[in-house]
């Protein structure tokens, strides 16, 4: 079941069309990754679903259900920009907005000092803002985006801005709200920052969706032959032996290791064959493409058509 | 939706109000205020005036009987030659009068180791020629003349009345312009000072990004409303704390200032007496506070407006002269309507909600017809509605264009988004 369906969305602004047709689902309890380069019309996407912007035209619906004013109480949402009142002392702060989403003051407090003793932050309650270093803000944010237990998290360029321990942790975190039950969208120009946490991703490019899929299919897709060779033996005998099966080869970085494009998956086996008596083979595996080969080659792709 | 509202007021609120420099604005003010005004008075009753020696040297013998001392100064008669007088460490000034002085009066000299000061010589002059005058009318040898001139001496006061419906109240225009004067000021103040707190809050949340996370919990509207109610409270708080501050003095320290006066100017003191009477303040502070408040909610509606557009203070300048342009005029226009409350202009003037709040305010003072006043306030009741309507649509837009410095025509085409 999808959480989330957003069909054929346009929105245009004066002299600029943002969304041209954009249609996104995003199943239950998954990791989305929403990709694309800068202005590409992601953070206005994310805005219509969190009912800030209206399409021009396309539908929205949540749960099944229409979107509304009332469902953005069970998204949360975490902005590229982030932003708290910088006079504010924390722990209000945190209280405020749990507030504004509808948990009792209570309630919040509770559940704050839950978050904050798990990420280790209890200290900082009666800090003001202000005196937060910009990664401690972003952590204060995080579970400010979270507390409100919200069906659907969008988290717009999450990890920039942490260092690589708390974005280790900010991930850990991500997951378990997954596992309890949590959809997450992921939007982001920094393909390799989330590749490996999302189940399904949209490509969108210059307002349009060009590439829509589950992760494991695409990396299928667009694998295009290539392999990952470890050897001991003489790379020329290699060279020679293997030549009649690839496009072309080349030395990865060390030695006793090559890349190679396959000419088509029917000459794997006679490759391998070919190899196995020309040298002592280590390791045969495919190489998946990083999602920003699959981003490149999809743009690519599109252009040509 | 009351909920959301009601969260914002309050965050805006308790964030300001806690501030110290809310704080010690709230509390200096007045008391700058009161201090300004009480101490030319603590002066006159604290510097008790030096006692100046003065030594007379008469040489006409009529004057120096008529001489009478004061707290100020003493006239001493002396034998002593002008010169060595004049040396002499035991007298301030030396006074000379010529032989001649009733057939020539300006044979009459004054030295003072110290400028003297002009009310000393009015003093001194008007003495002698009282002197001089007394001695010339004894020549005519007018029979009675202590009784005819008792009988002709006049001092004169003036009491005005106003007309008013039936009962006859003792007024002074006086008094009531400086009460418009100071009531206009203080909207005006208020309005301009609160007005633009909204508007620099609300670039300032643009900046920093927080509007994204507010927005979207919560509508973009409600938060504008939120906002200018929230600094509205915080307006509304001060007003009330001055309000009490006004109500002791007027209560309790004008009394106590009269007392100091009494003796002075009969006329002063009843205009004083007038204004001092705590209901009629009380009233006129009252309906300050609302003109205040809706003015406030106009004005900051356009600021709102405003703050949306622009990314920085900056670039608020020039759009920020759609409001400051119209209160500046208003204030000009209520200092004319202080002078002439009842003029036909004065009256447009104080319908029209750009300018209603300060020139309403100049005109209450002395009086308005309360059909006038309710009008004048069902007209800036709706206006303020019509602004806070229009303003909210520019704002939903506005919070999220950054970089573009926009046009007013920009403005009218985000009003006009469905």
């Amino acid at each position: 079941m999808n959480i989330l369906e957003a069909d054929n969305i346009i929105k245009d602004y004066t002299g600029h069309r943002a969304l041209d047709n954009v249609t996104v689902h995003v199943p239950e309890g998954s990791i989305y990754g929403l990709l694309g380069p800068n202005g590409a019309g992601k953070t206005t996407l994310i805005r219509i679903i969190n009912h800030i912007t209206a399409p021009d035209a396309g539908t929205v619906s949540f749960c099944g259900k229409p979107l509304t004013a009332d469902s953005v109480s069970d998204i949360g949402y975490l902005p590229e920009e982030r932003g708290l009142y910088k006079k504010m002392k924390v722990g209000d702060q945190a209280v405020f907005f749990a507030r504004l989403k509808g948990l009792s003051t209570k309630e919040a407090t509770v559940r704050l000092k839950e978050w904050f003793e798990r990420l280790e932050i209890s200290g900082w309650w009666n800090k003001k803002v202000e005196e937060l270093s910009k990664g401690m803000a972003q952590k204060v944010q995080f579970i400010i985006t979270v507390l409100h237990r919200p069906k659907l998290l969008i988290f717009d360029e999450p990890f920039s801005g942490f260092d690589p321990i708390n974005a280790n942790i900010l991930k850990r975190e991500i997951l378990k709200l997954r596992d309890e039950g949590a959809t997450v969208i992921f939007s982001t120009h920094n393909m390799s920052s989330v590749e490996e946490l999302c189940d399904s991703i949209t490509l969108i490019n210059k307002s349009r969706n060009i590439l829509t899929g589950r992760v494991d299919d695409l990396r299928q897709r667009f694998c295009d032959g290539n392999y990952r060779l470890s050897y001991n033996g003489d790379t020329q005998v290699l060279a020679d032996a293997i030549a009649p099966f690839v496009k072309d080869w080349r030395e990865a970085g060390q030695p006793g290791e090559i890349i190679l494009n396959l000419k088509d998956d029917e000459a794997r086996r006679p490759l391998i064959a070919a190899a196995n008596a020309a040298v002592d083979i280590k390791t045969f595996e495919s190489i998946l493409p990083t999602m920003d080969n699959i981003f490149i080659q999809a743009v690519n792709n599109t252009q040509n058509a | 939706m009351l909920k959301d509202i009601s969260l914002i007021i309050s965050r805006e609120y308790y964030e300001r109000v806690q501030r110290k420099s809310f704080i010690i604005s709230t509390l200096l003010m007045p008391i700058l205020l009161i201090a300004m005004m009480a101490l030319p008075a603590l002066m006159m009753i604290w510097t008790t005036p030096d006692n100046k020696k003065i030594a007379v040297i008469d040489n006409s013998a009529i004057v120096l009987p008529a001489l009478k001392s004061t707290t100020e100064m003493t006239f001493v008669p002396t034998v002593l030659p002008v010169d060595s007088a004049k040396v002499s460490e035991d007298y301030d000034a030396v006074l000379v009068i010529g032989k001649d002085v009733v057939q020539n009066p300006s044979n009459v000299q004054f030295y003072s180791h110290e400028a003297s000061s002009m009310q000393t010589e009015q003093l001194i002059c008007s003495q002698i020629s009282s002197a001089v005058e007394s001695r010339r009318l004894l020549k005519y040898n007018i029979a009675n003349l202590d009784k005819i001139l008792a009988e002709v001496k006049a001092d004169v006061q003036m009491q005005s009345f106003r007309l008013d419906e039936g009962d006859e109240t003792e007024t002074s225009t006086m008094a009531y312009y400086f009460i418009s004067l100071i009531t206009m000021m203080i909207l005006y103040m208020f309005i301009m000072l609160y007005g633009q707190m909204v508007m620099t809050s609300i670039i300032e949340e643009k900046n920093n990004r927080v509007l994204e996370v507010v927005v979207s919990s919560v509508k973009p509207a409600h938060l504008m409303i939120g906002k200018i109610a929230g600094i509205g409270c915080v307006a509304l708080t001060q007003m009330f704390i001055w309000g009490v501050l006004i109500y002791v003095f007027t209560a309790f320290g004008m009394p106590m200032l009269l007392d100091d006066m009494a003796g002075g100017d009969m006329s002063a003191l009843a205009a004083v007496q007038s204004i001092g009477d705590v209901g009629y303040i009380m009233g006129v502070f009252a309906t300050m506070t609302l003109l205040m408040m809706l003015g406030y909610l106009f004005y900051s509606s356009i600021y709102a407006a405003i703050g949306a557009a622009v990314d920085n203070v900056q670039d608020a300048s020039q759009l920020q002269s759609f409001a400051i342009v119209p209160i500046i005029a208003g204030l000009i226009f209520a200092m004319s309507a202080a002078t002439d409350p009842n003029s036909q202009i004065a009256f447009w003037l104080s319908m029209i909600p750009f300018t209603s709040p300060m020139v309403m305010m100049a005109r209450v003072p002395a009086g308005v017809p309360s059909w006038e006043l309710a009008l004048s306030m069902v007209i800036l009741v709706a206006s303020v509605v019509i602004m806070v309507w229009l303003s909210a649509k520019i704002y939903r837009v506005g919070i999220f264009m950054y970089g573009k410095k926009p046009s007013i025509k920009d403005l009218i085409r985000w009003a006009k988004y469905k």
